[in-house]
């Protein structure tokens, strides 16, 4: 993995998920290392991104590395009209590694094709967010012992969510069973179905699934979002369709786990978060970890 | 038939691509950058053709085209059909194939990809052949054929 960049999920093998999961773990264990001394990572946050910038820097700064960046382009030469190739190609001087988030679609593959350092995307648009897809992967490893036969209920937008999308091409490696629950409009695209159907998995989809609740592993939830939705009416209609209350849970396995990649709205009723189920803060915690492991992997230090 | 043929002068050694359909005649002039050969070339449009309607031809003398090359009209003109002329002959015939991968002509269909906002050349793996879809590179949605713009 050493000098690879880290742009799409499916950039890396079955393998190096297993050695990014297993370091994160040993990271977990003993997460103050100064392993990152003397190294400069950039962080370039094209658009604001609160949660996943704090947690990529607390991984870097746990590790002893030090942080060059922005966290708003309004603030930069971008704003003057500079193209992101010139602005990579400039950081690129600076840094060991680029850490980056952009509004627009590719523009994580475009910078590592011009950048002499390696790229770790940290979301382009509705794209791709490979680090998430990791820590929710670290997740499911850390609350079920194992990635394998996992049955996984992908519940809300399942059209828009590229976390939902990568995180079916990643886990699809390792035997699930997915149930997707969603609104009409916010269906699962047709494309990743396919995929499911050449690598012989199974899945179900439909809104009476939620009587299969008590077999799920695990419940990943995501946001149904109003401007997804070009009828208005019809937002209001599903809104409350897709919550997740606390007695909706109450014939579930006893490891169950609900997954959520926050920020949360309305999603997931509060009445959940002191049930034993409840794993999203402890799922974001797991991130620093993961991007500990990421980053150190793709520097050759681990 | 020969006297039909003589419309258009018969080449000596080159290249024949017929059955190009008539809108699409212009675009494969432009992906092979003919306009910058100095050999003769005859061009014709809109004749009848009992398959396409109204189809258009190409003549180019002394010119043989590689595989990829040839290969990049198959998006405009997927029906395109190549002769292969020595010695006034056609020695042999060949069909235009739809390459594995496809860099630029065509802009990617997604309005927030990158290659739509930045000065740079799109690219797109070729996922499906019978019903064209491409993948593109940077952004990873497909564009489809009803959705071909190209460039």
């Amino acid at each position: 993995m050493k000098n690879k960049s880290l742009v799409s999920i499916t950039d890396f093998t079955k393998e190096e998920y297993l050695r990014i999961l297993e370091l994160a773990a040993e990271f977990e264990a003993k997460p103050r290392q100064d392993i990152l001394k003397g190294y400069v990572i950039s962080t370039l946050f094209f658009e604001p991104s609160t949660r996943t910038r704090l947690s990529f820097e607390t991984a870097i700064n746990g590790l002893g590395g030090r942080v060059i960046g922005f966290s708003d382009s309004g603030a930069t030469s971008a704003s003057k009209g500079e193209t992101l190739h010139d602005t990579i190609k400039m950081v690129s001087n600076y840094a060991d590694l680029i850490v980056m988030r952009h509004p627009l679609e590719g523009a994580a593959r475009l910078a590592s094709e011009v950048s002499s350092v390696p790229i770790v995307n940290a979301g382009d648009g509705a794209n791709q967010h490979p680090t998430q897809t990791l820590l929710d992967m670290y997740s499911i490893l850390k609350t079920q012992g194992r990635l394998e036969n996992q049955k996984i209920f992908m519940v809300g937008d399942l059209k828009y969510g590229r976390t939902v999308h990568s995180l079916l091409q990643a886990m699809s490696l390792f035997n699930p069973t997915f149930y997707f629950i969603s609104p009409e409009e916010l269906k699962m695209p047709a494309t990743y179905k396919l995929h499911l159907e050449k690598m012989g998995l199974n899945f179900h989809e439909g809104k009476d699934l939620i009587q299969f609740l008590p077999e799920a592993d695990i419940i990943y939830m995501t946001r149904v979002q109003q401007e997804r939705f070009t009828d208005p009416i019809e937002y209001e209609r599903v809104k409350n369709a897709y919550i997740l209350r606390r007695d909706m849970l109450k014939d579930c396995k006893e490891t169950m786990k609900v997954l959520h990649p926050l920020p949360r709205v309305n999603e997931i009723h509060t009445d959940v978060d002191s049930s034993p189920h409840a794993y999203y803060f402890d799922q974001a915690r797991n991130g620093v970890y993961v991007r500990m492991a990421i980053l150190s992997a793709i520097l050759g230090v681990k | 038939m020969k006297d039909k043929q003589l419309s258009v002068s018969a080449i000596k050694e080159g290249t024949v691509i017929d059955h190009i359909p008539a809108p699409a005649l212009f675009k494969v002039v432009s992906i092979l950058k003919l306009d910058t050969l100095d050999t003769m070339i005859t061009i014709g449009n809109s004749l009848g053709s009992s398959k396409l309607g109204k189809k258009g031809i190409i003549k180019l003398s002394n010119v043989f085209f590689k595989d990829d090359e040839i290969n990049k009209i198959s998006l405009v003109a997927p029906s395109a059909k190549l002769n292969i002329i020595r010695e006034y002959d056609v020695v042999e015939k060949r069909v235009v194939e739809i390459p594995d991968e496809i860099f630029g002509l065509v802009k990617c269909v997604n309005p927030k990809c990158i290659t739509n906002n930045e000065k740079v050349n799109t690219r797109f793996d070729v996922v499906s052949k019978s019903d064209v879809k491409l993948k593109c590179h940077y952004c990873e949605k497909i564009t489809d054929q009803d959705n071909f713009d190209i460039l």
